[in-house]
């Protein structure tokens, strides 16, 4: 019995040994993986900023993070961005909010033109979500005023009846640290390759001073009105093939 | 008892009821969260409940508790079955049981607490992730010593599918995961942007294809034929099905991120093999099902055999679901949407609660060498089961599709005719409908949880 092969040869080898069966599954399943990942870290096209230079900001000597103005260009997070970031990675807001726009024409005219992957090169983790309870954010920045966002958050149903979002009363109370600022900025500076996040370090030396005093609300609201702002989008212009 | 001594299911009784336990808390966790969109109020205005931070815990709750334990159980139960040999570490197996339900317990504080890596299915911080590779290892290594040591000549079909498993969740644990740590609590994942999206969602597809398939499919080669007594129906299709399926389901990720800014080329091959993967999808689930060919009266008053066959059917249906979604056009409408929701719950409480449930019976009547303290309860929960998974996915597939339409739908003037608001509005029905038929879900979960401690507890006494 245990001699009749029933398959072929090869197969019938591996399983009669665990170690063949463990290699020839260890080579299978990495393949899908290997095609579809590396490539992204290689092939120039995958960022659109290689061919579009301009959507980056050419950072002078001199300038400042806060020097920067909307449109000029994606750039770092400042320290408070960056901390407002953090609490939306906490409280999980990307699990009900996408933050990438798709080519169509409905998504173009709710929320604007098609999110790029270099408008998120510097997002570590990468916040372009998977659903929307709630509507796309990659370019809420500047659509509302600082006292809306503080509003809505404090309490949704106050100024949209139809939301299902939690309130969120803590931000209001809870300060930023400006140590975890600088310590969070650190590491993104240290970031290899194509993740690499260009702070200087005058940028994180002065970032806890800059964040003294402010609330998580501050610090959520900064980071959504960036959102979006940084580059500005050709619409005659084809990004991405 | 013969059994006891040629085997050791010390840790696999543990597991079992383990198991049975997280089912039911984490489906409760999944209510909770399932009526805080129905009912907003239930946020309760504090951070440690609200949605965004109960929801990974509702997730690392049914997959890595409910499905560890259950997988762990079947998989160190019928690789001793198969092999005609003992668990060739019955100690390291007790560090496994520990170890993973001590990561249990720390997913269980840090989540609510909001300490999170922010990718979905992997939120859990570092220091976690470190302790899930070491005791994943040992569960690993334990297995194949097992598998090296066998008494037989050949490995069977269940065992090649639980290896598949361990050796695809260990690569993409350990990538998904690379980050730098800000502090104990905090870090940052390696990557950024569209590569951390693509590595994401390698991890989060096959978190589904490796954990919650290979390795529940580990369990249907295993449990059907032994629950319903006959063979495997096909020994060719178990070949083609195995070795296509770890081929072809790491390459799925790439369909979860359709017109984003990934590259269309990785979108589309992952579409293009997503659509390939029905046949060996299929192949399974005929081969599984076949298996009762000559037998199918045995469905009439064997209440086990009846949540196999019908995890069966579940999966035949998402992996048919799953490509079709993967297909750009319906894409364009489905992403975003509950139908996402919809086609993942069909999947995890149609096939893998239901296989899970079905195997975790026939073990506790092995285990403890009894039967089921009551068949009419089995029965019940088979009906609470099913029905509390149609309602839920039938819901979602309505108002994912609904959310999809309203969003795109635009009037005679050529102006988007609903506001974003609106849509939220026209889906509440449907969060209630959808947290009613988790409910009836979940008491699925009570019944059957009632009825293992009930046999457990009559076995215990007349032992």
């Amino acid at each position: 019995m245990a001699d009749k092969i029933y398959s072929t040869k090869l197969q019938d080898k591996i399983e009669r040994s665990a170690i063949l069966m463990l290699l020839f599954t260890m080579v299978t399943v990495s393949v899908g993986g290997l095609v579809e990942i590396v490539p992204l870290f290689t092939i120039d096209e995958t960022m659109e900023h290689n061919a579009n230079p301009e959507i980056v900001w050419q950072r002078k000597a001199g300038d400042t993070l806060e020097s920067w103005k909307a449109g000029d260009g994606i750039r770092p997070y400042t320290g408070l961005e960056l901390a407002g970031r953090d609490v939306y990675i906490r409280e999980g807001c990307y699990l009900c909010h996408s933050q990438m726009i798709r080519p169509f024409r409905d998504e173009k005219e709710r929320y604007g033109h098609y999110s790029l992957a270099s408008e998120s090169m510097y997002d570590h983790p990468f916040q372009w979500g998977s659903k929307r309870t709630g509507p796309d954010l990659a370019r809420v920045g500047g659509k509302y005023s600082d006292e809306w966002h503080r509003q809505h958050m404090m309490a949704p149903r106050s100024v949209v009846p139809e939301s299902v979002m939690p309130n969120y009363p803590w931000l209001a109370e809870n300060m930023v640290d400006g140590e975890t600022v600088e310590a969070s900025m650190k590491v993104m500076q240290m970031m290899p390759g194509v993740g690499h996040v260009p702070y200087l370090d005058s940028d994180i030396a002065g970032a806890a001073e800059k964040v003294k005093g402010k609330t998580e609300m501050d610090a959520v609201i900064a980071y959504l009105q960036v959102l979006g702002t940084m580059a500005k989008l050709d619409y005659n212009k084809t990004y991405r093939k | 008892m013969e059994a006891a001594e040629k085997y050791d299911f010390s840790t696999v009784r543990w597991f079992s009821i383990a198991a049975v336990v997280y089912l039911v808390v984490g489906t409760l966790v999944g209510f909770y969260i399932a009526a805080e969109l129905a009912w907003p109020v239930l946020n309760l205005d504090l951070p440690y409940t609200t949605f965004g931070r109960l929801r990974p815990l509702h997730t690392n709750a049914v997959i890595f508790a409910f499905g560890g334990s259950t997988l762990m159980a079947t998989a160190f139960y019928s690789v001793q079955r198969t092999c005609g040999t003992r668990l060739w570490s019955p100690s390291m197996a007790w560090f496994t049981f520990w170890g993973w339900n001590l990561i249990i317990v720390s997913a269980v504080i840090t989540l609510p607490l909001g300490l999170t890596q922010g990718k979905e299915y992997a939120e859990l911080e570092w220091p976690i992730d470190l302790a899930i590779a070491v005791v994943w290892l040992s569960f690993f290594i334990n297995f194949v010593m097992t598998l090296v040591h066998k008494k037989t000549s050949h490995i069977y079909v269940s065992n090649w599918f639980f290896l598949g498993m361990l050796v695809m969740i260990t690569y993409l644990h350990v990538v998904n995961s690379l980050a730098i740590p800000v502090s104990l609590f905090k870090s940052y994942s390696l990557f950024s942007g569209v590569q951390d999206a693509m590595i994401q969602w390698w991890w989060g597809h096959n978190a589904v294809g490796f954990y919650l398939t290979a390795g529940f499919l580990g369990i249907m080669y295993y449990f059907v034929p032994k629950q319903a007594n006959r063979p495997v129906y096909s020994y060719r299709l178990s070949v083609i099905h195995f070795w296509a399926l770890m081929f072809g389901y790491v390459w799925l990720g790439a369909h979860h991120l359709q017109y984003t800014a990934l590259p269309d080329w990785t979108g589309s091959l992952g579409a293009a093999v997503s659509l390939a993967m029905i046949i060996p999808s299929w192949g399974g689930a005929v081969n599984g099902m076949m298996t009762l060919s000559g037998a199918w009266d045995k469905l009439r008053d064997d209440y086990i055999l009846r949540f196999l066959i019908v995890s069966l059917a579940f999966y035949a249906m998402s992996t048919f679901e799953g490509p079709v979604m993967s297909v750009k056009t319906v894409n364009a409408l489905s992403h975003y949407t509950d139908w996402t929701v919809g086609h993942v719950h069909s999947g995890a409480l149609g096939w893998v609660a239901m296989v899970a449930a079905g195997a975790l019976y026939h073990l506790v009547e092995k285990l403890w060498n009894t039967r089921m303290y009551s068949a009419g309860l089995v029965n019940l929960h088979f009906w609470l089961a099913t029905i509390g998974t149609v309602v839920y996915i039938t819901a979602m597939w309505v108002s994912g599709i609904m959310q999809g339409l309203m969003w795109r739908d635009y009037d005679e003037y050529g102006t988007l005719s609903y506001t974003f608001a609106e849509s939220v509005a026209a889906m509440v029905p449907y969060y209630k409908m959808r947290a009613i038929g988790g409910l009836i879900f979940w008491l699925g979960g009570v019944v059957m949880l009632y009825n293992v401690i009930m046999t457990v507890r009559n076995a215990n006494r007349e032992a």
